[in-house]
């Protein structure tokens, strides 16, 4: 897969994969063995007919490919590029034993912006509507995904959204050279034109309540994503120049920070800029550091390399840019001027010591080794909380101590009949498939709860 | 119905300058109306390439489904919002952000507005009056020029005090001044609302300290989603990180940890002097 060069790309937010050329689809596509019965498919939680929509790049139909897709999934661009395959789909794949797997995200990819620059388009569902209205929360992969299943199945969807736009993470999170914008608004597009009302600025918990939207609606789906940023929660932590990856990310790709002041949002610009983290969004804040114009970015990860949880890939682009690495090194307090302005990081060095009750390895303070770091910028990237608005207004549907809603494993559904969750707001951060997989396994609940006469507008009212 | 389009209108029926550059606009917003409360907020956009900005409901009609904001101008966005006329619409208007104030019968109260804090404590006061309290209240502005809404103001209240900073009208001197007088005088006041820019805040929980009186302030701090997903209005209260938009906006002013507050107002001060001029550039550009 050609790549954008990292000395030109650091320089601007376009792509860095460009994708397959016709020939190497094909190429690719002819490498799949059409194994029967497929073990891709298995590795893959929006059971995407992988085989099949492979064969029909095989034979050149790609617009056959990309319908074949959408069969099990209306998010084809996004997945080939923000999936992690090498641990789903690809992982499965027979021919590791013998070297290469099939690349099948970027040849999902080939298919879906194929089909984008031809044109080509899903036909509205030519089913008989069945007289019921599902309201989702949030426009999300998991929101999304719902939605579009249910139109399918003749329901009348309606999403709501807090922000001005839709996609959720993948429009606020995941940066324009990962996942350009025009692809999510394409794919947010095909979803509204099978017939998914959404409705913008609308905050569930604060514009109406859940339990206004039960008297209004037979089902709903909860998909409002984990919102809250986690702090270290260390002295210095609210100099000015201390961000959120939330905040980070949100002001570059939502309000298009990074085009400012084409754009009207501000946002600073570090010359030495530490992301405290090793996921994936700590890569895409420090890689968009870099692209604002920042002279030295480096990563600061209190375990090593092999504890990273981002994609080994996000990884390797992130060192190709000439992203540093501190690996066991935790922040212990950020030091600054008057005015507010950083100065310096206090680090102290770590080891690895007895693993948690994740599996990992814990990682545990070298007593005396602590240093100082010449940094003017640090971004948190170390994970979310669950954001109480929802859940607070939602009567009736239990949460855990983390305030994630609780649910049945098969259905998403929660505590209160007729209201499901999924996506972030059940597991904390995940990613971008496993909402998609909860948004097609809640779509198929909520079609068997109003198939079967169920409602919540015939539930007497939760006081 | 909002499924069909009432929300996303965002229109502005009436439009009127009160003050110079500063700007009361009436806008059409049923959801936000329905629910709006004293001390909450609103976050709007004024088109797509738009900043997000807070500003504090100062009014609000449920039967109309109308609410008020009262801004002055201080940097592109407010200055693109006060160059729009009536039948308009904002690109995005979400709302009522934060906590509504905690309105119950105190006793003897007093509320003091600071510029165009003057609109911010405006629904307070008379929801306090309302609700039995002796609000005494004390307004003030640079010149008698920019003193607004003192006709609403004196409705609203018990008792009006008018202030000026240069003695143009009625007195000379800051509010804080007129706030130690009545604080000195009033020995049974139980709470203090004060709103409007930081330092005065600031200013006001100095002077009430002494005098053991809860102040409580309402923190125009700098946002972007208002919903508590970003942590950009984050300010130490009583040691402790609170995020203004899902914690606040109103907080105990002798918790508050000022000077960071006032440096993180400042976070963005030269990219935002940088749009302000190039706007200015660019309408003088055109009328020229």
């Amino acid at each position: 897969m050609p790549e954008q060069d990292p000395k030109k790309r650091i320089r601007n937010f376009d792509e860095v994969p460009l994708g397959y050329t016709k020939e190497g689809a094909i190429y690719e596509a002819q490498r799949c063995l059409q194994c029967d019965p497929p073990q891709c498919v298995r590795g893959c939680p929006a059971e995407v007919h992988i085989p099949q929509f492979i064969l029909k790049i095989v034979e050149e139909d790609f617009a056959g490919a990309y319908m074949e897709i959408l069969k099990t999934n209306n998010l084809p661009a996004m997945c080939g590029r923000v999936c992690p395959q090498e641990e789903q789909c690809q992982k499965a794949c027979v021919l590791n034993k013998m070297g290469k797997p099939i690349n099948i995200g970027n040849l999902e990819r080939f298919a879906a912006d194929w089909a984008r620059e031809q044109g080509v388009q899903e036909e509205p569902p030519k089913i008989k509507k069945k007289g019921k209205r599902v309201a989702v929360v949030g426009s999300g992969p998991a929101g999304l995904t719902c939605a579009a299943n249910l139109v399918k199945m003749g329901h009348e969807v309606t999403i709501f959204e807090a922000l001005q736009k839709e996609g959720g993470v993948l429009t606020y999170g995941i940066p324009e050279f990962r996942l350009p914008k025009k692809i999510v608004e394409h794919e947010v597009d095909g979803i509204k034109e099978l017939g998914v009302k959404v409705v913008t600025n609308f905050v569930v918990g604060i514009t109406k309540s859940v339990d206004e939207l039960a008297e209004e609606f037979d089902a709903i789906f909860l998909a409002n994503g984990a919102g809250a940023p986690k702090f270290m929660l260390i002295p210095g932590e609210n100099l000015n120049d201390v961000y959120s990856a939330n905040e980070f990310l949100t002001r570059s790709n939502l309000m298009k920070a990074y085009k400012f002041p084409e754009f009207d949002t501000p946002i600073k610009v570090g010359k030495r800029v530490a992301v405290i983290g090793a996921g994936n969004v700590a890569m895409d804040a420090a890689r968009t550091a870099l692209r604002l114009g920042a002279e030295e970015v480096r990563i600061v990860y209190r375990r090593t390399r092999k504890e990273a949880p981002a994609r080994a890939d996000e990884v390797a682009h992130a060192e190709e840019e000439c992203i540093a690495f501190d690996f066991l090194t935790l922040p212990v307090r950020i030091l600054g001027d008057e005015k507010g302005n950083i100065t310096c990081m206090e680090c102290i060095k770590m080891r690895l010591g007895e693993p948690d009750e994740s599996g990992r390895r814990r990682s545990v303070p070298v007593k005396g080794s602590n240093f100082v770091m010449k940094v003017d910028m640090v971004i948190d990237a170390i994970g979310t909380d669950a954001n109480p608005i929802v859940a607070r207004s939602a009567t009736g549907v239990r949460t855990n101590k983390w305030g994630y809603f609780v649910v049945d494993e098969e259905t998403c559904a929660t505590s209160r009949e007729g209201i499901f969750a999924g996506g972030d707001i059940i597991r904390g951060t995940a990613t971008v498939i496993s909402a998609i997989g909860d948004g097609k396994r809640v779509a198929k609940a909520i079609d068997n709860y109003l198939s079967s006469g169920g409602s919540l507008k015939k539930q007497k009212k939760f006081k | 119905m909002y499924l069909m389009g009432g929300i996303g209108l965002n229109r502005i029926i009436t439009k009127r300058e009160i003050a110079p550059d500063i700007i009361s606009l009436e806008i059409d917003a049923p959801l936000i109306a329905r629910k709006a409360k004293p001390g909450q907020f609103i976050i709007l956009m004024v088109d797509r390439k738009g900043e997000r900005i807070p500003l504090t409901i100062a009014d609000y009609n449920r039967e109309k489904g109308r609410i008020h904001i009262v801004f002055q101008v201080v940097g592109k966005t407010t200055a693109q919002l006060s160059q729009m006329k009536e039948g308009d619409e904002l690109f995005s208007l979400v709302g009522p952000l934060g906590n509504p104030s905690k309105v119950d019968n105190y006793g003897a109260v007093v509320t003091v507005g600071g510029g165009t804090g003057i609109a911010c404590v405006y629904p307070i006061t008379r929801a306090l009056k309302e609700a039995g309290n002796k609000v005494t209240t004390i307004i003030g502005a640079k010149t008698k020029d920019l003193v607004i809404m003192e006709n609403e103001m004196r409705k609203a209240s018990t008792a009006l005090l008018v202030t000026t900073d240069d003695g143009s009208y009625v007195r000379k001197g800051f509010v804080t001044e007129v706030l130690d007088d009545v604080l000195r005088k009033e020995k049974n006041v139980k709470k203090v609302w004060a709103i409007g820019p930081a330092p005065m805040m600031k200013a006001a929980c100095d002077i009430t300290k002494p005098y053991k009186v809860e102040t409580i302030v309402s923190l125009n701090a700098i946002m972007v989603d208002g919903t508590g997903m970003c942590g950009s209005c984050r300010v130490t209260v009583g040691g402790e990180t609170k995020f203004v938009c899902v914690d606040g906006p109103e907080f105990n002013g002798h918790l508050v940890d000022w000077p960071e507050f006032i440096n993180r107002l400042a976070r963005y001060a030269p990219q935002e002097k940088l749009s302000f001029e190039t706007h200015r550039k660019l309408c003088g550009e055109k009328n020229g």
